[in-house]
């Protein structure tokens, strides 16, 4: 039986201490990167692609690294562009307020909804967080404030902090890159940190970590409710972008979006969701002339990314250079 | 002597199958007790049932004098009684150290500081390469976990569950599935760790917990047949009848 059980070469881990050189390098990069894509590509559309990019590094905290498929991010994602649409063009507020109410929303439906839900496990955890969603699209649709089918439009761009315009393409993109940026560095935080270095215990073999005395339950709601309000930030500045929020954002089908983007891109990994987000908000943009063919086109590169790397794309980079990100 | 886990009238029944009846057992605490018995005598539920991953039907169970019929697994492992499994408990994708690092940063309450950088983990290294030491994976402890020979595997998990310093240590088949050799590395690692700690163990084979035991309970069909020292349990014909002489060992 001993025998059955050979060792694979040498498979070192590199010891985290901070953030390896090569992570450094990427973010540093990307960074540079997205500083002159303005310059080159149409703002709005780089800052759809960062909105999106975040959500899905969201989602990829809870469903990559603390093992649980949500499939109803799009309820934090969209009540908090609604609550942020809402706070900025009726009560009035600067941006950034607009969008940590936004965010706060997200983040106290992500815990009411996370407290119910991570008492199931599996498929009944998927349809839980689905069930709830299918419910915050009700809410969109009948309430008032949330103006039915049309919903709330001409959300006015503001000044930030009630000094520098963002009416400016420009302008807001900084402040974008800054927001989504930052967000995205949090989440990489989370994952390299004590409570990161638990999670991946817990999903690893949970009943190896309950046995270690870790309050399991916890630490999943701490993780739902941390990417609950994530996706909010995300939804919140999109709403800001598009001066919009609208029933889109809190269909059911982007809930399934963030999960292919997610899942193309790599879950589990650092880099993989900006790639997938990458990847898919630009296919709906520039196959957008072929209408509803575009669904198809995702639905058969979604297949294929399945049957031919399950790891996603960053996922089979990683292993090439064997190194992860 | 001093009692350190003791269940009174344990039952656990599934869907009116009784698999574990009216099972009175006590552990004298700084002993290594092993709880034996044939193929669906009860060992696993029982073992189940005192590590609080299954919930009696009836019956308590006190630890150190606490009642902890009612607990949750992480409360009791948080007591000081750790457990482990049949099949081995590792974190795969962990390296052997970071396996190690995980049981030792509980303890600090740091858990959930999801703000911080994992930089702070370090202060835990020297701690947890001492362990290591100690279960003589030196060599390995840069290494994914997934990557260790079965062997190795279980070594890991005692490694990991000394770092929590518990009092008592509940062990579910630790030899299952090894070889001879690692039989006899595991035997003398448990035998090392049990100097000052309590020890309950399962196991299917009889021979392994011969000389490594204080004290064996025989279990069959849910219910206790003989205890005593080895050599007293070994004679008994019951035991021979129902357990040795039914697996030919």
């Amino acid at each position: 039986m001993a025998m059955a059980d050979k060792t694979t070469s040498t498979q070192r881990v590199e010891q985290t201490a901070g953030m390896p050189t090569l992570h450094k390098a990427i973010f540093v990069v990307l960074l540079i990167g997205l500083i002159a894509l303005p310059f080159f590509a149409y703002p709005v559309f780089a800052m759809k692609v960062m909105c999106f990019a975040l959500f899905a590094a969201a989602f990829n905290l809870l469903l990559g690294f603390g093992g649980l498929l949500s499939f109803g991010h799009a309820a934090y994602f969209g009540s908090a562009s609604y609550v942020a649409a809402h706070a900025a063009k009726v009560w009035g507020l600067t941006p950034e307020l607009s969008i940590l109410c936004g965010t706060a929303a997200a983040g106290v439906l992500g815990f009411a909804i996370g407290s119910l839900a991570i008492r199931r496990q599996g498929i009944y955890f998927a349809m839980v967080t689905l069930a709830f969603a299918q419910m915050v699209y009700f809410v969109a649709l009948q309430a008032e404030f949330t103006g039915g089918e049309d919903g709330i439009q001409g959300v006015p761009r503001g000044n930030l902090f009630g000094l520098f315009s963002l009416a400016d393409n420009m302008a807001l993109y900084f402040f974008v890159l800054a927001v989504t940026f930052g967000g995205i560095l949090f989440l990489y935080r989370i994952v390299h940190s004590p409570f990161g270095e638990v999670l991946k215990a817990i999903r690893e073999n949970e009943p190896r970590a309950i046995s270690l005395g870790y309050d399991v339950n916890r630490y999943k709601l701490i993780v739902f409710t941390l990417s609950a309000t994530m996706a909010g930030l995300a939804g919140a500045t999109k709403s800001q972008v598009f001066q919009l929020a609208s029933l889109t954002d809190v269909h059911w089908s982007m809930s399934g979006e963030v999960v292919l983007m997610t899942l193309l891109g790599g879950m589990g990994t650092v880099f993989g969701p900006l790639i997938g987000a990458g990847i898919i908000v630009t296919m709906q943009n520039y196959l957008a002339t072929f209408g509803a063919w575009v669904t198809i086109i995702q639905g058969v590169i979604f297949v294929l990314g399945v049957l031919m790397f399950r790891e996603g794309i960053v996922g089979v980079i990683s292993r090439w250079l064997k190194k992860p990100l | 002597m001093v009692i350190a886990l003791e269940a009174t009238g344990l039952t656990k029944e599934f869907k009116g199958f009784v698999a574990v009846n009216n099972i009175d057992l006590s552990v004298e605490k700084g002993t290594i007790h092993a709880l034996i018995g044939p193929n669906g005598a009860g060992k696993t539920t029982c073992f189940n049932l005192l590590t609080k991953f299954l919930q009696p039907t009836r019956g308590t169970i006190t630890y150190e004098g606490r009642d902890i019929t009612r607990m949750q697994p992480a409360e009791i492992a948080r007591l000081g009684m750790v457990r482990s499994f049949q099949i081995s408990a590792i974190f795969p994708d962990l390296s052997v150290l970071q396996n190690v690092r995980v049981a030792l940063q509980r303890a600090r309450g740091e858990s959930y500081d999801f703000w911080r950088s994992d930089k702070v983990l370090s202060k835990f290294d020297d701690q947890a390469r001492s362990h290591i030491d100690e279960v003589g994976l030196t060599e390995f402890t840069n290494e994914r976990a997934a990557a260790l020979p079965y062997g190795r595997k279980r070594a890991l998990e005692i490694a990991t569950t000394l770092a929590l310093s518990p009092e008592m240590l509940l062990l579910d088949e630790p030899m299952a599935g090894m070889g001879r050799e690692d039989v006899d590395r595991i035997a003398q690692l448990i035998r090392k760790i049990a100097q000052n700690r309590t020890v309950l163990m399962v196991e299917h084979n009889l021979s392994v917990v011969a000389d490594l035991s204080d004290r064996i309970t025989v279990l069959a069909r849910g219910e206790i047949l003989a205890e005593g020292s080895y050599a007293e349990i070994s004679k008994a014909p019951e035991v021979i009848e129902a357990y040795i002489g039914a697996s030919h060992d």
